[in-house]
């Protein structure tokens, strides 16, 4: 079995898993579009929409595409937090597997791909809801697909680099309230950041959410405002975001290997 | 003799400041149940994390079917059947699906895969349990099951690492079974236990460890010869009167130990201890005869201080 193909034996036991509990994943894969668009959009919009802005869209593309990469996120750093914790701690799936052939980075491999699977179909499932809404058109909507999983993955890898370094669930959820909930509210997915204090404008140039809501936005719908978006090229938003995901993968297979091999 | 299926020497391992093993040497054959049998904390699961090559050795050597553990872990692993102390079976799958994904894992094609988990199940007696989830099974159970998923590519070389603590006397008595069986067709077992009597019902050879060292090695039946004598007489005596009786006991036996409300005597003849005993008008309570086990061996080697 060569390098190659042993991370795929990780997606294969993800699968055997997924073909029980996915009706479950489906359900929430609608449920949460359907609410944030439903109040977001369709609630706040019709007042955004009234007032004198210059979105140049109406409020529910332009929240759509923010919501997307913002699921994403919230999808991905969750993959990295909890089955991860359970992998190595509560469950230890993680320790079993590695008496096998299977090695600490084809664990952290495999969950790579798997991410990809998982949240490629989450994230169509979005767009055909925020298409059914009215938000996006199908071309757009399934456009921001590829840049919204890149956003997921670069949460899935480094949350999963965070989480084998812990001991406890507790950390966890700090990260969540105080990272992950933060970069929600404040990554332009609700209001361009050019609404923010100067100050907040550089911070949010610096976190990851930011760079997916942009690369989501300027992919998805090429004709946005200049005063919904910022100035900067696609490509500083990928290389962001294929930095922080190659980091992550490199150390989370570095940190789960201190972990399961002491 | 045969290449040994597994070599040790000077094998160490330190965490930190930490002696976990130190330097122990060990031969393992092919076809054997080698025990490792220690308290806790005596570097037996180090050990056999080092020959599962999922812990690094510190220094020493150590050979595993000829490979070195350090650089050629995946062929070992793919030789290779873990049962770890901890249960880690995958609750979300059923008891079929936890072999399937292992035999996965090890690269086997699906027929094979569905062909083998037949036999185990039978053989772990879980047939009727294959599409029941995990979670509700009993101990034992799970345990027959992880055993069972440890065999699914056909190691050749088990190691169990105190496999049946926490069960009930029955759920032990039919993993023993099951293990007997194993044996007997010619499979190399490695098994760490605290419990004497799975250490004198598996083991063809064992080594006691206590403290990172070996103590001593050799079979059930050798080391009992080698650190007991054969008979042991417990003495229980009324409350208060064991202090002044314990200065007259001297030289009544080969060996003779005083805890607070006994005496234990280690001795080649019991009946010439216990006229003894009527000779120097001592008169217990109780007097318990019985032969030595492996037991009186490991109190002896290891202490019988509590170590927690």
């Amino acid at each position: 079995m060569s390098t190659l193909t042993r991370p795929f034996r990780v997606v294969e036991s993800e699968l055997v898993a997924y073909r029980r509990t996915w009706r479950g994943t489906v359900i929430s894969s609608f449920v949460n579009p359907v609410l944030f668009l439903a109040a977001m959009g369709v609630g706040l919009g019709s007042i955004v929409d009234a007032t004198d802005n210059d979105l140049a869209m109406p409020y529910l593309a332009f929240v759509a595409t923010g919501l997307m990469a913002a699921t994403a996120m919230q999808a991905g750093a969750g993959d990295g937090a909890w089955p991860v914790m359970a992998g190595v701690k509560w469950r230890k799936e993680f320790h079993g597997a590695i008496t096998t052939p299977l090695g600490p980075s084809d664990i952290i491999l495999g969950r790579f791909y798997w991410g990809v699977i998982r949240l490629t179909f989450m994230l169509v499932v979005f767009a055909v809801i925020a298409v059914l809404f009215g938000a996006l058109a199908i071309g757009p909507a399934l456009l921001a697909v590829p840049p919204a999983v890149v956003t997921g993955l670069a949460f899935q890898t480094a949350v999963t680099a965070f989480t084998v370094t812990r001991e406890d669930e507790t950390s966890l959820s700090t990260l969540f309230r105080f990272g992950i909930i933060p970069l929600f509210l404040f990554s332009g997915t609700f209001f361009p950041i050019s609404q923010l204090p100067d100050v907040l404008q550089w911070v949010a140039y610096a976190t990851p959410l930011f760079h997916g809501v942009e690369l989501v936005r300027k992919i998805a719908l090429p004709e946005v405002d200049a005063s919904a978006v910022t100035a900067l090229s696609v490509w500083v938003h990928v290389a962001y975001l294929v930095i922080m995901t190659g980091l992550g993968l490199f150390l989370a297979s570095r940190h789960l290997d201190r972990r399961l091999r002491p | 003799m045969a290449e040994p299926l597994v070599q040790a020497r000077g094998l160490t391992k330190r965490f930190g400041d930490f002696l976990a093993v130190d330097a122990v040497d060990f031969d393992i054959a092919k076809g054997e149940a080698f025990g490792f049998l220690g308290p806790n904390g005596a570097g037996k699961t180090s050990t056999m994390k080092m020959i599962t090559t999922v812990s690094p050795i510190t220094e020493g050597k150590l050979s595993v079917f000829g490979f070195d553990p350090a650089t050629e872990g995946r062929e070992i692993r793919k030789r290779l059947g873990v049962v770890p102390q901890e249960d880690n079976l995958d609750v979300e799958l059923t008891v079929a699906e936890n072999l399937y994904v292992y035999g996965r894992y090890h690269d086997m094609d699906r027929a094979r895969i569905r062909q083998r988990t037949e036999e185990l199940l039978e053989f772990a007696q879980l047939a009727d349990r294959a599409k029941s989830k995990v979670e509700p099974l009993s101990g034992g159970m799970k345990r027959r099951l992880i055993i069972a998923r440890a065999l699914i590519n056909e190691p050749e070389l088990v190691i169990l690492d105190e496999p049946t603590t926490g069960l009930d006397p029955q759920a032990r008595h039919l993993l023993w079974d099951r293990l007997y069986r194993l044996k007997r067709e010619g499979a190399t077992l490695i098994i760490t236990t605290h419990y004497m009597d799975e250490a004198e019902q598996l083991c063809d050879r064992l080594v006691v460890m206590d403290k990172g060292k070996i103590v001593a090695e050799g079979s059930p039946r050798q080391l009992i010869s080698q650190h007991a004598p054969r008979e042991v007489v417990e003495l229980r005596f009324a409350d208060g009167a064991i202090d002044d009786i314990a200065l007259r006991l001297e030289d009544v036996a080969n060996r003779s130990e005083v805890l607070a409300d006994r005496v234990i005597l280690y001795t080649d003849d019991a009946e010439a201890t216990q006229h003894e005993l009527t000779a120097r008008d001592i008169h217990p309570e109780q007097v318990l005869v019985r032969r030595s086990t492996l037991e009186d061996v490991f109190l002896r080697l290891t202490g019988r201080s509590l170590i927690d």
